[in-house]
């Protein structure tokens, strides 16, 4: 009977331990890998972080898309209507990039403060719009409108 | 009118619906045999309406009556008759038509072949399904009509969004709903049994044929969502972590360790009360997965904001089916006795520990995936979780998932030696090393630390299972005849277990040593990936029904010779102008060669230049090989003979004697 017990305690002890790490897993995993989204005025009014990967997400300002000549290395300009930020990338851009859309990009700050994009990407929706560039707009948008009211 | 007659179907199956629920639950408490018997007649009624409602909405979509507001948002004159077909179920409205259609198919069969259940339980099993479908037959009627009418008929609809319009995503979805659904068997089965008291190993039995058949319909879809990703995207990535696919991959983890669960729990009668958790779990998961994918929660939650409606009743129904199964659980589920006894080191332990890992699998993607949604409804700020975080948390969970399930088969129930069973297995782990070391030599030329982890435990998998298959013909004379008669669902679970192993070997390689190139050509430029050479040799362009393209050709030699030709293409739909890559990929057992043209970059120098993406996958294919032999296992294993003989004798049991009990 007792060493009955003390299998089912070793048991118990076991599936906790092994629960405990993967819970410690899993938020460590969590935490480092959570990525925040920003405005661009939020990255230009230096709140976005220096040393992690973070979202930035805007509208490509028409006539920003420059590419280097002789390999895929592009540059445009994501604005939220209040402050325009340039973003570099190098690779191949979605196909439902385009000017005057909006857009997210994966990236980080380099030690020059400008944006190096790892990842760009362009929502399969109808509207073309992501919905946190979305949101962010309708923001704006009402901001102007109370301004204006004021 | 023809659309009116289907909405008025709708409302009629709606009713049908109602007395399939409330008679037989309602009887089956007061032991009401009329009552009772209502049931099967009802979901019978209930299906008749629902496909007429189906047939309406796919006669719509095929004449292209764009006076429907569904049929005009996603079809289109152009759009090829197989695309306007399954356009039915490309969006919201549809799938929720075809979700409850595919519902109350699977009432009727089991309406059908479950004649011999004692009289109660069946009752009660499909006042359950009844319930289900009334849930969603309302969210229909109430929130998203499918047969809503445009007041001002277009001339022409919006199309089909281009991804969709594909042979493998046309199919992905109703093998998915089949999945999902077919949960609700063995959920109106658990819950049946928890408002009986009954939790005995007859409901494991009875509802172990529909639940691997909706695992091998999740399974297969999920797979066919991964190559459709990979052929279609033009990334060449198989698995995204994407909340859409996880949403369907978390029912496959629970419903996986459900499966195993509901083996112990007919075989040695232990679990039975995890197993019904579990039921609950997968099913609701299923639910959770269909509402996120299809609402378009995902896409933003603020979509709630836009129809406060459908997000309220989605809330509202998950919270009662989900707090309403739980809730009798907590109530009935404790007062029932855990059956078999079994020490420590036994299968049954084992088991139990692979089906926590699994649960925690399935928790760790399901807080990557509703996080995010959870701080952004709060109003916290917005995150997202990128694929570093599911690999982390999720590799160590499978790797031991993995070498258990090798171990599993060869550890006897009730008890067993560990020293024992160490010496049943030490050497085909030993040769499975060298195995696996051969192959990354003779494949790759290169290993690292996981590869050799990985395709190890893959090559463990497949030969602990085929000396299982060794074990049941050692002691038998004649071994031709005993390998070609063994039961059949022991068939489909070796095909099964081997068919991970293949998987695991094909995810290792084709994540370890995929190789691949982003880069600006001009006709006539070549490259060099991983021993063959890309040669551009033009462009030109085309012509579909509803589309127009560009057409690469790219020449591919190795050591200067020829093998083969690829054309590459990007597209571009008439009706909505979005671009599409198609990819063109040289299939091959051992590695895929995969190019996707990526835009038209202008010109240099008088000459027009294009990015292009090339990719050199090996063993990709093991993947999809590995789902298709995890889908015909599970197949297979239905068709045992046990199921049928069960059948028979239950009801020569039932003819002899009124006394109704579980079959031993």
């Amino acid at each position: 009977m007792k060493a009955k017990r003390k299998q089912r305690l070793m048991f118990v002890l076991f599936l906790i331990s092994g629960i405990a790490i993967a819970a410690v897993l899993a938020l460590t995993a969590f935490q480092d890998n959570m990525l925040y989204f920003y405005k661009p005025s939020e990255v230009l009014a230096g709140e976005a972080p220096r040393n992690r990967a973070f979202r930035i997400g805007g509208i490509v300002v028409k006539d920003s898309v420059k590419r280097q000549q002789g390999d895929l290395r592009v540059q445009f300009t994501l604005t939220d209507y209040v402050k325009n930020i340039p973003v570099f990338y190098d690779g191949i851009l979605p196909d439902l990039f385009r000017e005057e859309q909006g857009i997210i990009a994966l990236g980080r700050l380099n030690s020059e403060g400008l944006f190096i994009a790892e990842e760009v990407l362009a929502k399969h929706d109808e509207n073309y719009m992501p919905p946190e560039v979305a949101e962010m707009l309708n923001q704006n948008k009402k901001l102007t409108r109370e301004q204006s009211k004021l | 009118m023809i659309p009116e007659i289907g909405h008025f179907a709708l409302i009629l199956s709606l009713g049908f619906a109602i007395v399939q629920c409330i008679l037989p639950l309602v009887g089956a408490h007061k032991n009401q045999a009329q009552w009772m018997a209502v049931g099967s007649p009802a979901s019978y009624g209930q299906f008749l309406f629902i496909t007429l409602a189906f047939g309406i909405l796919t006669y719509s979509f095929i004449t292209s009556d764009f006076s429907v507001l569904y049929v005009a948002s996603n079809s289109n004159t152009e759009l090829p008759l197989m695309y306007r077909i399954s356009a039915v179920w490309g969006a919201h409205e549809g799938s929720l038509l075809f979700w409850a259609w595919i519902l109350s198919g699977w009432t009727v069969a089991v309406a059908m072949f479950s004649r011999s259940l004692p009289r109660v339980m069946r009752a009660r099993v499909i006042g359950v399904m009844g319930f289900i479908s009334i849930g969603f037959l309302l969210f229909m009627l109430l929130t998203s009509n499918p047969f809503e009418r445009l007041f001002q008929v277009v001339a022409n609809g919006r199309d089909l969004n281009p991804l969709l319009q594909d042979f493998g995503l046309a199919l992905h979805p109703p093998l998915l709903y089949m999945g999902y659904v077919g949960f609700s068997v063995v959920f109106s089965f658990a819950i049946a049994a928890l408002l009986g008291g009954q939790l005995d190993a007859a409901w494991a039995r009875w509802s172990r044929p529909w639940t691997t058949i909706a695992w091998a319909f999740l399974t297969l879809g999920i797979g066919l969502g991964s190559w459709w990703a990979y052929y279609e995207l033009g990334w060449g990535g198989w698995w995204f972590w994407d909340p859409v696919e996880n949403s369907s991959f978390m029912p496959w983890l629970v419903g996986t360790a459900l499966i195993h669960s509901l083996a112990v729990s007919e075989k040695r009668g232990a679990f039975k009360a995890w197993t019904v958790l579990l039921a609950i779990f997968t099913f609701s998961l299923s639910l959770l997965g269909t509402f996120l994918v299809r609402s378009g929660i995902l896409v933003s939650v603020h979509s709630f904001a836009a129809d406060p409606a459908r997000g309220t009743y989605i809330l509202g129904f998950l919270a009662i089916v989900i707090g309403g199964s739980l809730g009798l659980y907590a109530w009935r589920g404790p007062t029932t006795r855990g059956g078999g006894e079994f020490k420590l080191v036994s299968r049954e332990t084992l088991l139990l520990v692979m089906n926590i890992l699994l649960v925690n699998a399935a928790f760790t993607v399901l807080l990557g995936t509703m996080f995010p949604l959870i701080m952004d409804a709060l109003g916290l700020g917005k995150i997202s979780v990128g694929p570093p975080y599911f690999e982390t948390v999720f590799v160590p969970l499978m790797l031991p998932i993995v070498l258990l399930l090798g171990v599993l088969p060869h550890v006897r129930w009730k008890s067993d030696d560990p020293k024992v069973v160490a010496q049943r297995l030490w050497w085909v782990l030993v040769l499975s090393t060298f195995f696996a070391a051969a192959l990354l030599w003779i494949a790759v030329g290169q290993a690292s630390v996981m590869s050799l982890l990985g395709v190890t435990l893959g090559i463990w998998v497949v030969f602990t299972t085929l000396k299982g298959v060794w074990l049941r013909l050692a002691d038998r004379q004649h071994k031709w005849f005993a390998l070609t008669h063994l039961p059949r669902s022991f068939v489909g679970m070796t095909l099964a277990h081997a068919g991970l192993g293949v998987l695991v070997i094909g995810v290792v390689f084709a994540s370890s040593f995929s190789v691949e190139k982003d880069l600006r050509m001009v006709i006539g430029d070549e490259t060099r990936l991983a021993g063959y050479d890309f040669r551009l040799l033009g462009m030109s362009a085309g012509k579909g029904p509803n589309y127009t393209t560009e057409i690469g050709t790219v020449e591919v030699r190795q050591d200067g010779k020829l093998m083969t030709t690829l054309y590459p293409e990007k597209r571009s739909y008439n009706r909505s102008e979005n671009p599409m890559t198609e990819a063109a990929i040289e299939a091959g057992l051992f590695h895929d060669l995969y190019i996707a043209l990526g835009e038209s970059l202008g010109e240099v120098d008088g000459k027009k230049s294009w990015s292009m993406r090339v990719h050199y996958k090996p063993f990709i294919r093991w993947l999809w090989i590995g789902v298709l032999m995890m889908f015909f296992g599970g197949l297979i294993a239905v068709t045992d003979r046990r199921y049928r003989l069960m059948a028979r004798h239950r009801q020569e049991a039932q003819s002899t004697s009124a006394a109704q009990e579980g079959v031993a």
